[in-house]
């Protein structure tokens, strides 16, 4: 792995939010299709990393490089734009539209009817099912709104938005914590195929078993500081609570 | 091709679907439930019929015309998650601005430019609430409903000022016509508003800005995510909703050859009560023009027909506040009924 470079590398990052050092001097790094589960307690500052890099908020010192090229993001749409798209549980889609409106959202394709522009839904369907049919996500109705889907087809959904504006990094904050049994294994499922298509997955996760299932690597963070990592099936997870819990 | 591990069962999604069919028939249903309860009363009491006379139906269509165009407004403001109270004084204040301005333009200009001064003046008037409102809770993130509950109260006095405390005549033949007059038949004012309920129908959709007044109303945080500019889009629908008033206003102005700051002051309960009925939620995010039609239509036949057989007026302030109330209340239970996860 390490003859490739990464896609996106993160140096002696800090953070802190008042008297509260979030962050301390942490290194990152994510190749190309990768999978690393950021894993460690609460308040050891994983999500405040991955806000980061997300473009939530700047960091206080160090940098961040994308494709080999030092950036700063300014907002999160500065890092879609470049390609890094986090997928939120809950904020990620508009309930009352359907999959096709939530996966163009914002970019809308236009036709023209009798004469006058008009949004083209049909267009909008049929490109959302691909997109989702090459992730295997099957939905039999494109033209409801998500509201009727479960939370892992809703997640779905918004992977498969972050895929088809072709996502670089995709970032997920706990993907499986509100979902059952066999919609976990979808999203990790999903994971896999993300992962061959070269896109970089950093998951956060409490679930070792999710970890261990998905992962190429672990990361571990305790108080705001690396703590370690280690290749995955080389990992085991004694070592890596040990490591979590310092 | 796709796998179906995920799918909603069969029997669910038709459920769904017979649901979602009721919510948006109901309407209807009611507006038709309505006209044969009158056409019934009307031939037990009267021997006579209710919607097989043209002067009702003309009535029906003028009554409905004000309300309406207040209601098309309101209904991108409840769909994007808000509340427009203060649009009755802006069709207030637009009434007597175009009197006023009319006045003064025509005696030396003649009657078309004073017309046109007339509603330009008071369409740019309008505007001036529609922006307030849309910076104080877009940019300020005021709760709307206080912010143009302050407008209502700003508006309100502007327009009792404008007027000296009274009522304008209006003295332009040309807005007395569009007010009065008729094409084929069909009065002035209704054909505007046919006019207006496409463009906006058309708006509200088909085009990106339609699109994004559903997307904040449904979640705006997402609409920001996804690179929207909510703020742009909330400024431009409470503009809409006071533009929508203005015109309201001169149609009144026209109406009754006169411009009166208490010309919109029942109309705020009548326009919100459509955009309900029409079946739009009040929590944002659904709701059509087509909806909004329907509701301005049975608001209007409920009021007329009380009238009609002889109800004493006040009765269609009750009438049309249980009937907000009651709709209200279905949208309520259809969204516990509709999905379980929350
Ligand atoms: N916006 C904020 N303002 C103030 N303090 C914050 C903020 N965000 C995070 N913190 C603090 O920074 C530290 C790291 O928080 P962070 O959310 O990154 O932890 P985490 O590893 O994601 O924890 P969890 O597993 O509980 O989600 C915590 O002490 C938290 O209280
Ligand atoms: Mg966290």
């Amino acid at each position: 792995m390490s003859e490739s470079s990464p896609l996106l590398e993160v140096k002696k990052i800090s953070k802190r939010f008042g008297g509260v050092h979030a962050l301390e001097d942490v290194d990152f790094r994510l190749y190309p299709g990768e999978v690393v589960a950021l894993a460690g307690d609460n308040g050891a500052g994983k999500s405040t990393l991955t806000k980061i890099i997300s473009g939530v908020f700047p960091p206080d010192s160090g940098e961040i490089s994308f494709q080999g090229v030092q950036i700063s993001l300014a907002n999160p749409q500065d890092a879609r734009a470049r390609g890094i798209e986090t997928i939120y549980q809950d904020l990620a889609l508009a309930d009352n539209l359907d999959v096709g409106a939530n996966v163009f959202l914002g970019r809308e394709p236009m036709t023209r009817r009798f004469g006058l522009p008009m949004i083209d839904r049909k267009r909008m369907r049929e490109e959302a099912a691909k997109t989702l049919d090459t992730l295997d996500i099957g939905l039999d109705r494109l033209d409801r709104p998500v509201r009727a889907l479960s939370g892992g087809q809703r997640q779905c959904v918004a992977i498969g938005r972050a895929l088809h504006w072709q996502a670089q990094v995709m970032i997920m904050d706990e993907p499986t914590a509100a979902l059952g049994v066999p919609e976990q294994r979808k999203v990790l499922a999903l994971i896999k195929s993300l992962k061959a298509r070269g896109v970089g997955i950093v998951f956060i996760s409490h679930n070792l078993h999710d970890i261990f299932a998905a992962s190429d690597r672990i990361v571990v963070l305790r108080r705001g500081i690396n703590a370690g990592e280690r290749a995955t099936v080389d990992a085991n997870p004694d070592e890596i609570v040990r490591m979590m819990v310092g | 091709m796709s796998v179906a591990a995920a799918h909603p069962r069969p029997s669910e999604s038709k459920q769904a679907s017979w649901i979602g069919f009721v919510a948006s028939a109901r309407a209807w249903l009611f507006l038709i439930v309505l006209i044969v309860g009158f056409e019934v009363w009307s031939q037990l009491s009267f021997q006579a019929t209710f919607v097989g006379n043209m002067f009702n139906i003309r009535s029906i269509a003028v009554f409905t015309v004000a309300p309406l165009l207040l209601a098309m407004g309101q209904t991108f403001v409840i769909i994007s998650g808000g509340i427009d109270l203060s649009v009755g004084f802006t069709m207030g204040l637009a009434s007597v601005t175009v009197s006023n301005v009319a006045n003064a333009i025509t005696p030396i200009y003649g009657t078309g430019v004073g017309l046109a001064a007339g509603i330009v003046a008071a369409v740019l008037v309008s505007v001036v609430p529609g922006l307030v409102n849309g910076l104080l809770i877009a940019r300020l993130r005021v709760p709307p409903f206080i912010g143009t509950l302050g407008m209502y109260g700003v508006a309100r006095g502007v327009a009792y000022l404008l007027a000296n405390g009274t009522t304008v005549p209006v003295h332009n033949d040309a807005l007395a016509w569009m007010g009065n007059g008729s094409l084929g038949g069909i009065p002035a004012v209704v054909i505007l508003t046919v006019v207006a309920l496409l463009v906006l129908h058309y708006v509200l959709s088909q085009s990106r800005f339609g699109q994004y007044v559903y997307a904040v109303g449904g979640n705006r945080a997402a609409a920001v995510r996804a690179g929207i500019n909510v703020r742009g889009v909330t400024l431009k629908i409470y503009i809409l909703s006071a533009v929508c008033a203005g015109i309201g206003g001169v149609l009144y102005a026209g109406r009754f050859s006169a411009g009166a700051a208490q010309a919109g002051e029942p109309l705020l309960l009548d326009s919100i009560a459509a955009v309900v009925i029409g079946g739009a939620s009040l929590f944002g995010g659904s709701g059509t023009i087509v909806g909004t039609l329907i509701g301005a239509l049975i608001v209007a036949v409920i009021q007329y027909g009380l009238v009609f057989i002889d109800v004493e007026a006040f009765w269609q302030f009750v009438v049309v506040g249980v009937v907000i109330i009651i709709s209200v209340l279905v949208d309520q239970s259809q969204r516990k009924g509709g999905r379980v996860d929350e």
